[in-house]
């Protein structure tokens, strides 16, 4: 029997999928071991408090709740301050973080305050003996490493996706705890949350990912990009890093070596040649599907579809054939 | 500005990985090495930053064995004035470990900024910077796309997931590098030349416990792709039929 713990991530007062991911794996840890407790943390603005019902429905046990109109934003400091408090106030095995923007930034601070290991963006994880043992993937992703960490607690950051998460509903206790710092006495100060298009799905969470290339030849091409995402319904759009240094794009967008490493259900790699530094952030898509003009272009040797062609002329075809087979679903 | 930019030798991403006969490291015979991605990024930011200023000194610091010297004279090349070689039989898996050994070194330095990669392209952990800054006990912010020092103050920018966030914080500071601050500049034959006779301090460096062991190194399947399937507009409707039947994507 252990207990697990879970840092629920969240985002202008509104809880991330990756939060709830963590929730799951806590609780698949604490029922693999016999069934420990789940304990899980919620740190935000007041009204974060709103979400503990949320969180219990994914199986935690105690549902902590740090609310304090200092901490609308992500303050690096006071969360990680109050996570390391929380953590170390509890037995627990494992304590899980999100690989995300946010939980890469927290994770490793937590661990170097409670003096413990981190297994940092872990796509498996499984408990052995006294270690808990987790994959990991390295340069690139092409190579995946089998890591056996010990000492307790053990922190993992959970890669998204990596586990889904499922509803298991609990009666949980909520316990409203103060900050283990004063918000207004960090030296690290968020001053602003510059909000994307929030309708937008991010590249890390879209089913299906449609990118470009400099094949699309000029920035308004990409319109045709966006309008095969939007046939799709739940697709995000990528693009390569000479898209992004031309400006074409914002850097945010870039997926590769350097940018997003994503693995959607479907990727969509409209004009892009297929560089090693591309296909390291997207070789793990379920399906690829390139459009290219060029026969040649390595992009075709990862595949499972390859269309040469123009690209200018392909994709408002496909846009048209996409939508009309989700239509008549 | 005093600072220090933290990098780490890796092997060149275009490599074929091959895994190594004990099972748990990959082969290095015939492998590229080279300053990792984000790394190279840090050092072209700290240069910037002292070029801007005018005044200031750079230090460079790699912890593993004497290989990392190659890497360590690449960034004085580059520009760096002085090198430190944390001289260790092997890199641990555990990036406390390495926090550990950096934070020891630059504690006391006198550094009004430390800089890291993002990540070490390599082991891809995200963790060595924020964790030695916490050891340090001085101010953080990870993975910046953008940043700015003036009077003693750093004010720097974050790419979430569709989002951004800004950060304000007083030095001394360590900052972790994401690309977009800066492409790192190719070393001139004047530089090469200058590096040999800069200072190249070597340092034995005691690695603590490693909590992180490898235990297994695999290559992931590799992809059967190459299915050209047609030619133009004509080959959507084929297209459209296997992602419905057979990839199930649509
Ligand atoms: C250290 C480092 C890190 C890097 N990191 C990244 C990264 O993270 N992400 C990334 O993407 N890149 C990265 N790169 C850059 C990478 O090497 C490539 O330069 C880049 O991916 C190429 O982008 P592209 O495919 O859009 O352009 P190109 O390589 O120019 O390819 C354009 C393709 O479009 C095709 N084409 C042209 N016109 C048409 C048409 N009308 N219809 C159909 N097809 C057409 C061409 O045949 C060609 O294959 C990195 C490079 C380095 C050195
Ligand atoms: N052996 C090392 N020597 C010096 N710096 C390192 C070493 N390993 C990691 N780093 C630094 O820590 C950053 C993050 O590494 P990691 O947490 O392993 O992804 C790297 O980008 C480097 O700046």
């Amino acid at each position: 029997m252990a207990n697990a713990f879970a840092f629920v991530e969240s985002r202008g007062g509104e809880l991330r999928r990756v939060g709830l991911e963590a929730v799951t794996a806590a609780r698949q840890l604490a029922d693999g071991t016999g069934g420990g407790d789940v304990h899980a943390l919620v740190i935000g603005a007041p009204g974060i408090a709103t979400k503990a019902e949320m969180i219990a429905a994914h199986g935690a046990d105690v549902v902590e709740v740090v609310e304090h109109p200092g901490l609308a934003l992500y303050s690096p400091e006071v969360v990680a301050a109050t996570a390391a408090a929380r953590i170390g106030a509890g037995t627990y095995r494992a304590a899980f973080f999100s690989a995300s923007a946010q939980g890469r930034d927290l994770a490793p601070r937590v661990a170097a305050k409670l003096g413990v290991a981190l297994g940092a963006d872990v796509t498996a994880f499984e408990t052995s003996g006294d270690a808990i043992v987790v994959r990991h993937p390295v340069n690139t992703g092409k190579v995946i490493a089998t890591l056996t960490i010990t000492g307790t607690p053990v922190l993992v950051s959970l890669r998204p996706g990596a586990v889904t998460a499922t509803r298991a509903p609990r009666t949980a206790r909520t316990e409203t705890i103060a900050p283990a710092m004063d918000p207004g006495s960090a030296r690290v100060v968020p001053t602003e949350l510059l909000a994307g298009n929030t309708a937008k799905l991010d590249l890390g969470e879209a089913p299906v990912i449609v990118s470009g290339g400099r094949g699309l030849r000029a920035p308004e091409n990409f319109k045709l990009v966006e309008d095969l995402a939007s046939a799709f319904g739940n697709a995000a759009v990528g693009a390569t890093r000479a898209v992004t240094d031309d400006g074409w794009r914002p850097h945010t967008d870039q997926i590769g070596q350097t940018g997003r490493l994503v693995s959607p259900d479907l990727y969509v790699a409209c004009g892009i040649s297929g560089a090693i530094q591309h296909l390291a952030g997207m070789r793990t898509s379920k399906t690829i599907v390139a459009i290219n003009k060029d026969r040649e272009a390595p992009i075709f040797k990862i595949a499972d579809y390859g269309v040469v062609g123009d690209v200018l002329e392909v994709l408002p075809v496909l846009t048209d054939a996409v939508r009309k087979a989700k239509h008549s679903h | 500005m005093k600072m220090a930019v933290c990098i780490k030798r890796a092997a060149d991403m275009e490599t074929r990985f091959k895994i190594a006969a004990n099972g748990t490291s990959v082969d290095e015979t015939g492998v590229k090495f080279d300053i990792a991605d984000f790394d190279g990024f840090a050092v072209e930011a700290a240069l910037q930053l002292k070029e801007k200023d005018g005044a200031g000194e750079v230090t460079v610091v790699s912890l593993g064995p004497d290989t990392v010297q190659e890497t360590l004279r690449k960034a004085l090349s580059m520009g760096a004035d002085k090198a430190v070689h944390l001289k260790a039989d092997a890199v641990p898996a555990d990036a406390l470990a390495i926090a550990r050994v950096l934070a020891a070194e630059l504690k006391g330095g006198g550094y009004d900024l430390v800089l890291f990669g993002r990540m070490a392209i390599d082991a891809a952990n995200q963790s060595v910077g924020p964790m030695t800054a916490e050891l340090l006990g001085v101010p953080c912010v990870s993975a910046a796309s953008q940043l700015t020092i003036a009077n003693g103050r750093g004010t720097a920018r974050r790419e979430l997931e569709g989002a951004a966030e800004l950060l304000e914080f007083p030095l001394p500071a360590v900052v972790t590098i994401d690309e977009g601050i800066a492409r790192p500049r190719l070393p001139s034959l004047k530089g090469i030349m200058a590096a040999k006779k800069k200072p190249l301090e070597v340092k034995p460096s005691q690695v603590g416990e490693s909590r992180v062991k490898i235990t297994k190194m695999e290559l992931p399947p590799e992809r059967t792709g190459g299915r050209i399937i047609g030619e133009g507009p004509a080959a959507v409707p084929e297209l459209v039929r296997l992602l419905q039947t057979e990839a199930k994507v649509l």
